[in-house]
């Protein structure tokens, strides 16, 4: 359904996670019930993965080493990329996979507590994994924007209090 | 020079117009700490992003020059293109559209181009804070027609054949309106055109909200039958396209009504500034996607506090268009300037009361919905606490 307009409920909770299901409700004119239902049915069909929250980890002294890993691969039989993705992806150092178009096959995002812990598992575990010819990885100097959110100072309200 | 000094006094035309009744409100709410406005006329968005880019990339270029006094030959041609294409109206890039700073600019250079001393102006109200003003400046008189909440303050026709009188020579309508969210129907218009064509009016339509219309699709006022000989039409980018501080907006109008505008402002304005105007270009032929999504949250804010104002005792209607709700507060026995002000200095809430807009205002206030989600929640349970107050 490429063209179908997104649903108000998932645009509403994609923009913040935190609004009530009251909230919601008022916003988009539709009951409680019928919110709380809906959105029940996108977590139990898959729509909606789950909630999280974009965090600067940086600000709060913990800070985390994140990899950008190129991933070379030979596509099995049958499957494709879907067997040894899904393998890459078990880890819970791997925050995200994507197969993606270009000189690699998959994208591999991995995250650590500190650069020999993430190199360890890049050339423990990774690098071996079979049917996996190769990787490159570009480590994370700064963040600007993730998931939407600015990582520097925007633009504060400068509105006049009251105006025409 | 110890002699003392009688200067002449001031225009009587400029001493004459009052001051605004926002003002006021503003002075109290600047010196305070912590305040939620609801009292704010501009989205609280930022231009967007492509927008705001495209005029660093201009002045990086130099393009810091005049333009000519009709505006940007591209701005204009997008301007007509976008008129054509949304409300199937045409207008000629060349001769028929000018590039004004601000409505307010257009709205005055309309009135100077009407009237004659005297000549009178029939505006609906509660309406904007600079309608009345504008008329009296051009040396007109402004007539109120007061629309009620119970028309949804939409104007009938009807309503001003009352006001008409031989001295009568436009009709200054704006809606989507500020304050009260009102709109017309195509068929609400289509009668006042054929009034004012029976009685030889001109129509200036103040349609700066006009992307701001929640359900259904906004009439242009030019396109409906006969209307566009008349018509003079002022729209702008402050609203839709957040771009309040750029001060660009359009007038439109047949070429022997726009070339006198545009004789005016080539000797008090000469030109909207460059900058904004190529900022103008940019929102036009790629900021439609942000357009709409502004629109999505000002909707879904909409019967957020539409439903909150109500479910405190003051009654309000949906808003149709704007962001504005303007609810009654009757129900506290309160005038609205003292429910402002007290709403003000007890809960610090900012809203701006009715009577600031003319008639019919009274017993109501505006609530911006220009406003987060988060903010419009933390006023109305302020107000909660300041209305269950009241009826202790």
């Amino acid at each position: 359904m490429p063209n179908e307009v997104p649903d108000e409920i998932l645009t509403i909770l994609a923009r913040d996670a935190r609004t009530s299901f009251d909230t919601i409700a008022k916003m988009t004119g539709k009951s409680v019930q019928d919110v709380e239902k809906t959105v029940r049915e996108y977590e139990q069909s898959g729509v909606i993965k789950t909630y999280y929250t974009v965090i600067d980890w940086e600000k709060t002294g913990c800070e985390k080493v994140v990899a950008f890993i190129d991933v070379k691969v030979t596509p099995a039989r049958d499957v494709g990329f879907d067997a040894i993705a899904c393998r890459i992806a078990r880890f819970a150092q791997v925050q995200s996979v994507w197969l993606v178009s270009g000189g690699s096959d998959l994208r591999v995002v991995v995250e650590a507590p500190n650069l020999r812990e993430l190199a360890t598992f890049v050339a423990e575990k990774l690098a071996t994994i079979d049917g996996v010819t190769g990787t490159t990885s570009h480590f994370l100097l700064k963040r600007y924007k993730e998931d939407g959110a600015l990582f520097f100072d925007s633009e504060q309200d400068q509105r006049l209090v009251v105006s025409p | 020079m110890s002699q003392s000094l009688s200067l002449k006094p001031l225009s009587k035309k400029a001493l004459e117009v009052p001051f605004s009744g926002i003002r006021r409100f503003f002075d109290i709410a600047a010196s305070m700490q912590d305040v939620v406005s609801l009292g704010v006329g501009e989205p609280d968005f930022v231009t967007p992003w492509s927008v705001r880019e495209a005029a660093i990339y201009s002045l990086e270029r130099g393009q810091t020059t005049y333009t000519s006094n009709y505006g940007l030959l591209e701005l204009r041609r997008e301007i007509s293109r976008y008129l054509s294409k949304r409300y199937k109206i045409e207008y000629n890039p060349e001769g028929e559209i000018l590039v004004t700073v601000g409505v307010s600019e257009g709205l005055d250079l309309a009135m100077r181009v009407l009237l004659n001393p005297g000549d009178e102006v029939l505006i609906p109200e509660p309406c904007y804070v600079s309608y009345r003003p504008c008329v009296s400046l051009a040396g007109g008189i402004p007539v109120g027609v007061e629309t009620r909440s119970d028309a949804k303050f939409a104007v009938t026709a009807e309503q001003l054949k009352a006001a008409c009188t031989e001295r009568t020579k436009a009709i200054l309508l704006g809606y989507p309106s500020n304050p009260t969210g009102a709109v017309l129907s195509k068929e609400q218009i289509v009668e006042i055109i054929n009034f004012a064509r029976e009685r030889g009016l001109y129509v200036i339509s103040d349609e700066i909200y006009d992307r701001l219309t929640y359900e259904g699709i906004h009439t242009c006022v030019a396109s409906v039958p006969g209307a566009r000989e008349i018509t003079i039409l002022l729209n702008g980018f402050s609203k839709a396209h957040a771009m309040t501080g750029w001060r660009i907006a359009y007038a439109c109008a047949p070429e022997h009504i726009l070339k006198m505008m545009m004789k005016i402002h080539s000797y008090t304005m000469l030109c909207a500034p460059i900058t904004g105007q190529i900022a103008a270009v940019e929102a036009l032929k790629h900021a439609e996607r942000e357009v709409e999504d502004m629109v999505a949250h000002y909707r879904q804010r909409r019967r957020l506090i539409v439903d909150g104002l109500n479910k405190l005792g003051l009654t309000c209607h949906m808003p149709l268009g704007a962001f504005y709700a303007f609810p009654s507060i009757e129900s506290t026995g309160l005038t609205a300037e003292q429910f402002a002000e007290r709403l003000l200095l007890e809960e610090r809430v900012a809203v701006v009361p009715g009577t600031a807009f003319g008639a019919g205002g009274d017993g109501h206030i505006r609530c911006s919905y220009a406003t987060s989600v988060d903010k419009i929640e933390l006023a109305l349970a302020r107000m909660r606490k300041f209305v269950d107050k009241l009826h202790k």
